[in-house]
């Protein structure tokens, strides 16, 4: 297993292929559903100088905030990704992200979005909630907490060590699409289908 | 018991342990499916990290996952108890339970898309009610995470694309293709709760009360046993696996119920539950003594 900086550089992300299991260490975000709309709707200045030449990560955490103000992740596994299809490519684009985390893989606009821009789909272990967590030491700052509440709100983290495996490269690769391939004609073969 | 706040703890407790001690059917079934997985390969990675998650998550009484998913809580009580006031103390205690982070708060106001905060809303605690004749309230729940019931589905007999008619081999044929289409995205090895008849409402009740079952049991319909056991095996055939990753380890469990069906339906409906089979129950009898259901 490889141990990857954040921020990171187009090179090293290209050189990453399907299979890689690599560890994360640096700063990254964190945006699902509503933020994914929010970043396309509007250019996010302030929020994009977090998401250049890093990561953002499909998560919904749970939060404690402590008594001094600052904040700490409870629990933080992925959520399915695939329903930010519509937005990833163009939020890749936009502020220059070198990958996502998520679960779950996503689909064809995405993977010739990591090809275009030089990212990576990165796959964290779903329900891996409490794992994950503690390779979050440290929550820097919040955007839009108050507007889209906990899990929806984007949540500016410091990772270290990250366990991540990469599912979608940006040379076309993609395991989701080989083990659906597998799957399905292993279907067709049980049911007794013509493929 | 106290009287002051009636069951509100007891089931702030059965929450705690739902959310964050994963029962030991489940972590068996896991490990099982991390000995049949090749070592270093991505699917005997995702279960190591999996099986390390709930034993984390036990350690710290914190979250398994952190969607917590929706309480969905079958109660049997004694004829003359209030299910108003029932259904109130789960509330308060799905409220509760959000404040010391066993939850998370997962209400969404569908038309605003604010969340109420603390966990509570419209339709939120699920809870089913049931009278009997013994003299205890017995509580089962389980909390249904959302990407898995995402790819939860239902399907109609006869179904010609899979060359499914209306009997258990068309079935059988739903539920692989089921499979097929849930991929790795309902956080694979999943356990299937199956609802074979009723209607739209009905059979996805059913389908979700099946997950309550112990994954080793027999299901007390030979046939349906036989089909519970043939859909696991050809379920695992089909390469999925852990998280999509590819594997031997693609469902933990399957369990089917039926129900009658009106003449012109025959509904198959699967609720796809997650690897985090999160499950719970508690008796709590005349005198308010409370006993853990396993």
């Amino acid at each position: 297993m490889a141990e990857l900086k954040l921020p990171v550089d187009e090179e090293k992300i290209r050189s990453l292929r399907v299979g890689d299991f690599v560890e994360l260490t640096g700063r990254m975000i964190t945006g699902r559903d509503t933020a994914h709309k929010w970043l396309i709707d509007e250019y996010r200045e302030d929020v994009a100088p977090f998401m250049e030449n890093s990561v953002i990560y499909h998560c919904g955490p749970v939060v404690s905030k402590n008594d001094d103000g600052s904040y700490d992740f409870v629990a933080a596994g992925p959520t399915t990704s695939i329903r930010e299809e519509p937005y990833q490519a163009d939020v890749i684009g936009r502020y220059g992200l070198r990958g996502v985390i998520g679960k779950g893989g996503m689909a064809a606009k995405t993977l010739a979005g990591l090809g275009e821009h030089g990212a990576v789909y990165l796959h964290a272990v779903g329900g891996a909630a409490q794992v994950l967590a503690r390779a979050i030491p440290r929550v820097e700052r919040v955007f839009m907490l108050d507007e889209f509440g906990v899990p929806e709100a984007l949540w500016v983290i410091e990772v270290e060590r990250f366990p991540v495996m990469v599912t979608m490269d940006s040379h076309g690769g993609s395991l989701h699409d080989e083990v659906e391939a597998y799957s399905q004609a292993k279907l067709k073969e049980l049911l007794g289908l013509s493929a | 018991m106290g009287a002051s706040n009636g069951h509100i703890e007891t089931f702030v407790e059965l929450i705690r342990r739902a959310s964050t001690e994963l029962p030991s059917d489940v972590v068996e079934a896991l490990q099982e499916g991390r000995k049949a997985e090749e070592s270093g390969a991505l699917a005997s990675i995702a279960l190591d990290t999996i099986l390390n998650n709930v034993e984390m998550a036990r350690e710290d009484s914190a979250p398994i996952c952190q969607d917590t998913g929706t309480p969905v809580v079958w109660i049997h009580h004694p004829v003359g108890v209030s299910t108003r006031a029932l259904k109130k103390e789960f509330e308060a205690a799905v409220r509760e339970a959000t404040a010391r982070k066993y939850l998370r708060p997962n209400a969404v106001n569908t038309l605003t898309g604010g969340n109420t905060g603390d966990g509570a809303g419209r339709g939120i605690p699920f809870v089913h009610f049931e009278e009997w004749d013994e003299s205890r309230i017995e509580v089962k729940m389980i909390l249904k995470g959302g990407g898995s019931e995402n790819v939860g589905t239902q399907y109609k007999l006869p179904e010609s694309r899979l060359g499914a008619g209306r009997d258990l081999e068309g079935v059988r044929r739903a539920v692989l293709d089921a499979v097929v289409e849930a991929q790795g995205k309902g956080c694979a090895p999943g356990v299937l709760g199956i609802c074979i008849g009723g209607d739209r409402v009905s059979a996805f009740e059913e389908s979700k009360r099946q997950i309550l079952r112990p994954l080793k049991d027999t299901n007390p319909i030979p046939e349906l046993a036989q089909l519970e056991e043939r859909l696991l095996d050809e379920g695992n055939q089909l390469g999925v696996g852990p998280m999509g990753f590819g594997g031997k380890t693609t469902l933990l469990g399957v369990k089917i119920g039926v129900l009658d069906r009106l003449p012109a339906c025959y509904f198959v409906t699967v609720t796809y539950m997650c690897w985090a089979s999160r499950k719970a129950g508690v008796s709590i009898d005349k005198g308010g003594e409370v006993t853990w259901l396993s």
